[in-house]
């Protein structure tokens, strides 16, 4: 069954288009990788499909899970099912990760028409899924990225992702930022919460090593904002050793 | 000021005043202080909700004695001109605290006016202020502190921010140092936003609607003018039910 269909999708960020005519179509089930050189409009498709304000669509269609997904809100697309793990994830000071993924989850479980998490059965499920990240529950208690390092920020939106237990993970250079332990932790996170029949994952990265851990079923790697190649596993590795212009050309 | 003056804008201490609304004020109002002397060591708090029952002029004077520390945390939230006056003498080691927070839309103007008079050494002042507003309002803070020639190791610190959630609102700040002893610390600072949109796109991914979003970044925002209390709950619902009533 298909989750997420991309078709055509064309995308402004002020006068520039950046995504010229992106096709993809990912099943449930599934983890697909996205990779491609700086520039390539990686981090602008995590954005549309996330409705950041100022990412025009201007052609095109992003089907989720049957629904139209770009006449969706930001927060009704989470609502329904959809993480967006951030690059560059935000510092909110003054407010608490606990209190925040709370009230996230519980407007997703409203706007589902489920009945609200009390604190007592939030806190347990935060401090599973921190363990699972191996994040202490204290970090979880402070202010949302605020003073925490690259790597605890990438850490701490894993944390995010297994709270909220989404469908489909959208997950931005989630790898760029970890030390060589943080990544093997991040990647047997998303395993742990993502590898189900009704999940599916799209990892944008750079760089081959997350896949040593988070095993792809699709590569596609993305070039002036179109794909512009699909294959299996094996094309991460061919651009690893090759590089994009080589495996762009072959 | 001497009795019978009003005051205009031109007056400094009044420059980001609604000049409609000082028209209307009487010479009574302006000579309505309330003082308030604190013995040596004594300790006192004052919780100030000044909302729509509470608009128009209020004056205070605080005499700190040695050693005693006095607080004041503010509300001011009200639908019309709202100001709040605190005239504050500061004894050997003493301290005032000031936690202030002026909210709201329409068209109204709220200022929070201070000035604190480190007379004697070794007195501390700590004075936050926050300002959110929408709409055509106005929040203002004039903070004087005047520092003593024999005040020494004063320390006094004021902290002003200002969050504006739409076009037409505006925050103004105006801290005046008069410092004449040599051996103090005084720090301020000031800033005047808008919604950090990087985390309002973030927090909406994690799938909180615009205005709970909202309403928790204006909630860390003012939390700050209340760090300093105890038990700040009562104060915050203050300063943030006019958010909820605007939704």
């Amino acid at each position: 069954m298909t989750m997420l269909k991309i078709e055509n999708l064309h995308a402004t960020v002020g006068d520039t288009e950046i995504l010229r005519g992106l096709s993809l179509e990912i099943g449930a089930g599934e983890v697909h990788a996205i990779m491609g050189p700086n520039g390539a409009g990686k981090s602008t498709l995590a954005y549309v499909l996330g409705g950041r304000p100022g990412y025009e669509v201007t052609a095109g269609s992003v089907t989720f899970d049957g629904e139209d997904m770009l006449a969706l809100d930001p927060h009704e697309r989470a609502a329904a099912g959809l993480f967006l793990g951030f690059q560059y994830p935000v510092e909110i000071p003054g407010v608490s990760n606990v209190q925040f993924l709370r009230e996230a989850l519980n407007s997703q479980r409203a706007a589902r028409g489920e009945e609200p998490l009390t604190g007592g059965e939030f806190l347990k499920l935060a401090k599973e899924k921190a363990g699972l990240l191996r994040m202490d529950m204290e970090m979880l208690k402070r202010a949302v990225n605020v003073g925490f390092s690259g790597g605890e920020k990438k850490r701490a939106e894993m944390v995010h992702m297994g709270i909220l237990d989404p469908k489909l993970a959208v997950l931005d250079e989630t790898d760029s930022g970890l030390d060589i332990d943080a990544l093997k932790v991040v990647g047997e996170g998303i395993n742990a919460i993502m590898r189900a029949p009704g999940k599916a994952v799209l990892l944008i990265t750079h760089y081959q090593r997350l896949l040593d851990y988070v095993q792809p079923d699709k590569v596609h790697i993305l070039s002036k904002g179109r794909i512009v190649k699909s294959g299996g596993p094996e094309l991460a590795i061919e651009l690893e050793r090759e590089g994009y212009e080589a495996a762009v050309a072959a | 000021m001497s009795l019978g003056t009003l005051p205009t804008t031109r007056d400094e201490q009044w420059r980001y005043a609604d000049p409609a609304a000082l028209e209307t004020l009487a010479p009574a109002d302006l000579d309505a202080w309330r003082a308030v002397t604190l013995a040596p060591g004594e300790t006192r708090t004052k919780d100030l909700i000044l909302g729509d029952a509470h608009a128009g002029i209020h004056r205070v004077r605080l005499d700190v004695g040695a050693g005693a520390r006095a607080e004041i945390f503010a509300v001011l939230s009200g639908q019309a001109y709202t100001r709040l006056e605190v005239e504050v003498t500061l004894h050997d080691g003493a301290h005032f605290e000031l936690g202030g927070v002026t909210i709201g839309g329409g068209a109204a103007t709220r200022e929070i006016v201070t000035r604190v008079n480190h007379a004697e050494p070794g007195a501390t002042s700590n004075q936050v202020v926050r300002a959110v507003h929408w709409g055509s309002a106005t929040g203002n803070f004039l903070g004087r502190i005047a520092v003593a020639r024999h005040a020494q190791k004063t320390d006094a610190a004021q902290s002003f921010k200002g969050l504006l959630l739409e076009r037409g609102a505006s925050a103004n700040a105006k801290p005046e140092l008069e410092i004449f002893a040599d051996d103090v610390k005084c720090a301020h600072g000031a800033a005047v936003g808008q919604m950090d949109e990087a985390a309002r796109f973030y927090m909406a991914s994690r799938g909180l609607p615009p205005e709970a979003a909202r309403a928790l970044l204006v909630r860390a925002f003012v939390a700050d003018a209340f760090a300093a209390h105890g038990k700040p709950d009562a104060l915050l619902e203050a300063a943030l039910s006019p958010l909820e009533a605007r939704a």
